[in-house]
Formats: C-alpha cells, structure tokens, sequence
C-alpha cells in the first residue's frame, strides 16, 4: 500500500498538499478525483519522489521515500506524469524500451523484450513502432507514454490524467486496459481522471481532493452522489442511475 | 505478461516501418556512421602526418603527431563535455562555456598581466599557469553547482543563468583591467588569447591527456543513464535514476575535461556547438553510445580538416581557431534562427 503521514507541501508558504494522511492502492483501480489545482499531480509527485514533502512521511509498501533507493522504488511503482514532452528524437520503441531500464539498466534481456513487445502490442502501437514521437498525434504519443509505463511492469501504477488528447474510442480503451491490468496482472492502479463517469465505471475506490485536503475517499458507489460530488467540484451535479448505474450530469 | 489482444494489428507492420527497420539495418546503421567517420579521421591523419613534408620525416612526425594528440584530446574533451552538458541542462544551444570556463581563463591570464605586467606573464612557468587555471575553473563551477544544484533548489535554469551573470561580470572586469594596460602588454596577452593546437608543450598534453581520460572514465559508465536523461529528469528519476548523483558526477567530469582543455590550448567557444549539433542529425540514433563517439570524431574532422587547408592551401597554421569560431558563431546564428523560424 502506499501510505502518507500527516504530509505536508507548501509552496510560497502556501499549502498544496495540506496534512494529508491516507493509505491507498489497494487492490484493483482507485481513482483520484478533484478540481483544477487541487493538489493530485503534487500527491502523485510526493509518492514518486520527485518532491519532498515539508513534513511528514511517505511509505511505498512500507518503504520510505526519502531514503529507499530510487533503482528499487522503480521496480514497484511507476508514475505516468501529466505533462511528458521529449526534446530527442526517439521512436514509440525506444520509448517504450525505457520503461525496461529499472530492470535490466538498458541491457535488454529476451524478457524484457517480450514486455515491450506486448506492451506496443496492448496499446495498438504496432504500426507506429518505428516513428518518432513527434511524428505521432497526441493521443498517439500519449498511448505511448502509457506503454513506457505498463513496460515497466510495476506492482503500483500511478497514472495522471492519461486520457488526456484521447479521443472517445482510445478513452474507452485505456480505461479497459487498466481494469485488464487490475484484474489480470493484479496491478494497482491509481489513476487521477476528470470525467467521473469513467471514474464511477471502471474504479472500485475514489478518493477525491479539494484544496489540498482528501475530502472523500470510498467505494466508487459512494462517492457517486450528488452532496458529495458538488463538494468536491463547487458545482451542483446530479447523478442518475442508468441500468443500474450512477452516472453524473453536469453538463447543465 | 500481457498477452497481445490484437495480434493481427500490431503483428502486421505497414511497409513504412519494415522499409525503416531494413535502412537502419544496413548502411544508415549507426555502427556503419561511425567506421565512416573513423576513416575520415584516419586519412585526415595520415594526409596531415605524410604529406608535404619540409625535411627529416622522423622530425615532421614528431612534432606533428603532437599536434595530433593535442587534437584529439581537444576534440575528446569538447566533444564529450558539450553532449553531456546538452543531455544533463536539457537543451542544445548552449555549452559548458556558458559556466565562465573560457571567461575565467582570460581573467586569470590578464589578472597576472595587470598586476605584473607582460615580462612576468611569458616568464611564468607554463605547468604552474596550467595548474593554477584548472584548479580555479573546477572549482568554480563545481562550486556553482553545489550551490545551486545540490541543494533543495536543484535548479538547472538557476544555475545556468548565474553561470551567465558571472560570466558576463568576470568579462566585464577583465575588459576594464585589459584597458588600463600599456598596448605591448596588451598585445602579449591577445597573442596569449587565441587557441593554438600546433606545438603543445609535452608535459602539459600528457597532463590534460590523462585528465580528459579520467572525465571519460566519468562518463562510460553511465552512457546508459544517460539515454535515460534524455526523458528529462521527472521521467529519469521515475525510472529509478539518482539524479542528483549521476548529474553531480557527469558535471564533474564535464568540467574538468573542459577546464583541461581550456588551459592547454585557450578558450574555444562554439566549437563544441558545432560538433555536438552535428553529431546528433548525423549520428542516426539518440543514444550516447553513438552520440558521443561521433562528436569526438566529427571534432577530429574539423580540427584535422581545417588545419590541413589552413596549412597546406594557404599557410596560415596557426589561425584554426579564430576560423572554427567564426563558423561556429554563424552555425550558432542558423541554429537560434531555426529554432525561432518554426
Ligand atoms: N512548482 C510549483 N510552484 C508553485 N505552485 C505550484 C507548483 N506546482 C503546483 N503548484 C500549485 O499547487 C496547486 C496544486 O497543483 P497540482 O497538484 O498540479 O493540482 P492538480 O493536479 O490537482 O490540478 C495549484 O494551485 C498549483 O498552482
Ligand atoms: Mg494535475
């Protein structure tokens, strides 16, 4: 599990990421939801050590952070961030062949190769293999981001906002690749979304910030109702059941 | 293991990747770029050390295969550093100059004119002057560097931009110290400004020699590291790279290969722009393995090449570098433009 202790970001003074204590990544899909600016990429980035926290601890199946070292943190979790742009030229394998590189250091095994060819092959990106990232539309490249990710074939996966630049159909299919990865692989994944939709159909738990602050953090069922929902976002939205399932409205 | 949900799609590769795959395969391989460029290298070498010799060969050689070494380790240490230094800042328009190295040569140099005129200047031992320059030049970018990078900041930019202001202030002083010096003081020091490759003293090339080997041996190990780098840092530490380390011991290396350099032969400013840039269009692959040793080689090239036409065609030896910082600044210029035209 990965787990915070009253962790505190401040930037400026300013907290981001404001005494947070919770444990996450149980099995199957969690996601984490929230507003613009609600501190996720900064929780994302306190748990894949890319910032150190202003106060308290951060524990990665009991590791800590701060001092475990990075080369074996990389073999249990991976992180896809946000924003991923990439001044060489590489093409969507030597990409994906990073995602091996906490593993075999760049000298690729014959298993290592297999993980890359599978995860090219799960993101559909056989036919891209050989182009340059920047020859690739944007949910293209993001596809690829998301194979780097799943190459490193980690035990806790933290993906945000991939699903960004992807059309509905690409949505659809990385949303299932990761209930597959779940359910198949017995990966954890937490994925930050913004469409709670998708949240409430492919997540079994949904944690949900607000200004720093884990404002609700249960089952998918539960959070889906229109009080909680509206505290979270600071608008109304109503949630409707469709074949037995909620789905929110908030479009209107 | 996943298993392919859709072999028949991504089993089936379009003509455009096979066609790829095969050229990568034969002679746009990066391996084959590299042998090309090696025997450029070593007809250029032969052509400089065999033709057109004056008297004794056995002299001629001598003195020229000095000069040669001298290239080399010029083109090691410029070549290596500046890809590096690109890798590590994340851009491809400035070098490790850019920390002051060549700044700090002039200043040193002219702060002994200043203070004890140009008589004492060419009677100063040639080793201490050598020693005194790269102790000063490490040190203070290593120093610039824990400052700003070891630290909480770790900021690149920060660091790249006080690297800038510095520079910019120690020029500044050493024009205004150049100033108040008498005109034969100041034209001893001009002579002393230029990068001259021909007639290396012996100890001082060993010397840098052995330090650019030991930058280098800074920087084999981590060439896979540093393809890794190539993701930016947040990519690279998620893929289990301890960048503060790797980073703290490429600088290392980069800056005494490049403060070496500088004190064997003076302050060359774009020539490392030129060779690196030139390196990764032509190289055929992004990986340091190829990168590196083709920047060295193309470095080789341009050092080889124009001394030979400088020498050969119209007998000017020792203008090579004022005609690679001239070319480097126009490449710089093209370069910027590119970048702003897209
Ligand atoms: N490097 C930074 N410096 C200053 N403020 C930052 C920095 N990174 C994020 N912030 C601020 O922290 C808050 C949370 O940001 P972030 O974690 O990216 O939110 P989210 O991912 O939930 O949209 C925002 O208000 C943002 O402006
Ligand atoms: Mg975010």
């Amino acid at each position: 599990m990965i787990a915070l202790e009253n962790v505190t970001k401040r930037y400026g003074g300013q907290p981001v990421v404001d005494d947070v204590s919770i444990t996450f990544g149980g099995e199957g899909v969690t996601a984490l939801i929230g507003p613009n600016g609600a501190g996720k990429s900064t929780l994302f980035g306190l748990v894949g050590r890319l910032l150190s926290p202003d106060a308290g601890r951060v524990t990665v199946d009991g590791m800590d952070v701060a001092s475990t070292p990075s080369s074996e943190l990389a073999k249990v979790l991976a992180v896809l961030r946000q924003d991923n742009h990439v001044a060489a030229r590489l093409t969507v394998h030597d990409l994906v062949e990073f995602g091996r590189f906490p593993h075999s250091r760049g000298r690729l095994t014959v298993h290592d190769r297999e993980h890359i060819e599978s995860a090219i092959g799960y993101l559909e990106l056989g036919p891209y293999r050989d182009r340059f990232l920047d020859e690739l539309s944007g949910g293209q490249r993001q596809r690829a981001f998301v194979a780097m990710v799943l190459a490193q074939d980690t035990e806790y996966v933290l993906l945000d906002e991939p699903l960004n630049n992807l059309d509905l159909r690409h949505m659809t299919e990385i949303m299932r690749l990761v209930r597959r990865m779940a359910d198949e692989l017995g990966k954890r994944v937490v994925i930050v979304l913004h469409d709670i939709n998708f949240a409430a159909s492919y997540a079994d738990r949904i944690v949900a910030m607000r200004d720093g602050v884990v404002v609700a953090d249960a089952p998918a069922r539960e959070v889906m109702r229109p009080d909680v929902l509206a505290a979270v976002y600071d608008t109304p939205v109503d949630v409707r059941e469709i074949d037995g399932k909620p789905v929110a409205l908030y479009y209107g | 293991m996943l298993t392919d949900p859709t072999p028949t799609e991504s089993g089936a590769l379009p003509a455009a990747g096979l066609h790829r795959t095969r050229l990568a395969a034969s002679w746009a391989s990066p391996r084959f770029r590299l042998v090309l460029l090696g025997g450029v290298v070593l007809a250029l070498t032969c052509g400089y050390l065999f033709t057109d010799v004056p008297g004794s060969l056995a002299f001629a050689l001598r003195i020229r295969s000095l000069t040669v070494v001298a290239m080399l380790v010029v083109a090691t240490a410029v070549g290596v550093s500046t890809v590096v230094f690109h890798t590590i800042t994340q851009n491809r328009i400035l070098t490790p100059s850019i920390m002051g190295f060549d700044a700090f040569y002039v200043l040193i140099s002219t702060l002994i004119v200043f203070t004890s005129g140009s008589a004492a200047f060419l009677a100063f031992d040639e080793f201490t002057l050598w020693l005194v320059q790269v102790v000063v030049m490490v040190a203070f970018s290593v120093l610039l560097f824990t400052w700003l990078f070891g630290g909480k900041r770790r900021s690149i930019h920060l660091m790249l931009l006080v690297g800038i202001v510095l520079g910019t202030f120690f020029r500044s002083f050493t024009e205004w110290m150049q100033r108040m010096l008498d005109p034969l003081d100041f034209q001893v020091l001009s002579d002393a400004m230029f990068a001259s490759l021909t007639r290396p003293d012996e100890t001082l090339l060993a010397l840098t020699a052995g330090l650019v080997v030991l930058g280098c041996a800074a920087v084999v190990p981590l060439l896979r590291t540093l393809d890794v780098l190539t993701l930016g840092e947040p990519a690279a530490v998620g893929l289990g790279v301890d960048h503060k380390r790797v980073v703290m011991t490429l600088f290392v290396g980069v800056s005494v290969m490049i403060a070496a350099s500088t004190a064997l032969v003076g302050p060359i400013l774009f020539f490392g722009l030129i060779v690196a840039n030139l390196a990764y269009s032509y190289a055929g692959s992004f990986r340091h393995a190829w990168t590196l040793p083709a920047a060295v080689l193309i470095g080789m090239i341009c050092l080889l090449g124009g001394q030979l036409v400088l020498e050969r065609l119209f007998g000017f030896g020792g203008t090579l570098s004022t005609v690679i910082d001239f070319a480097g600044g126009l490449f710089f210029l093209y370069l910027v433009l590119r970048k702003g035209a897209r």
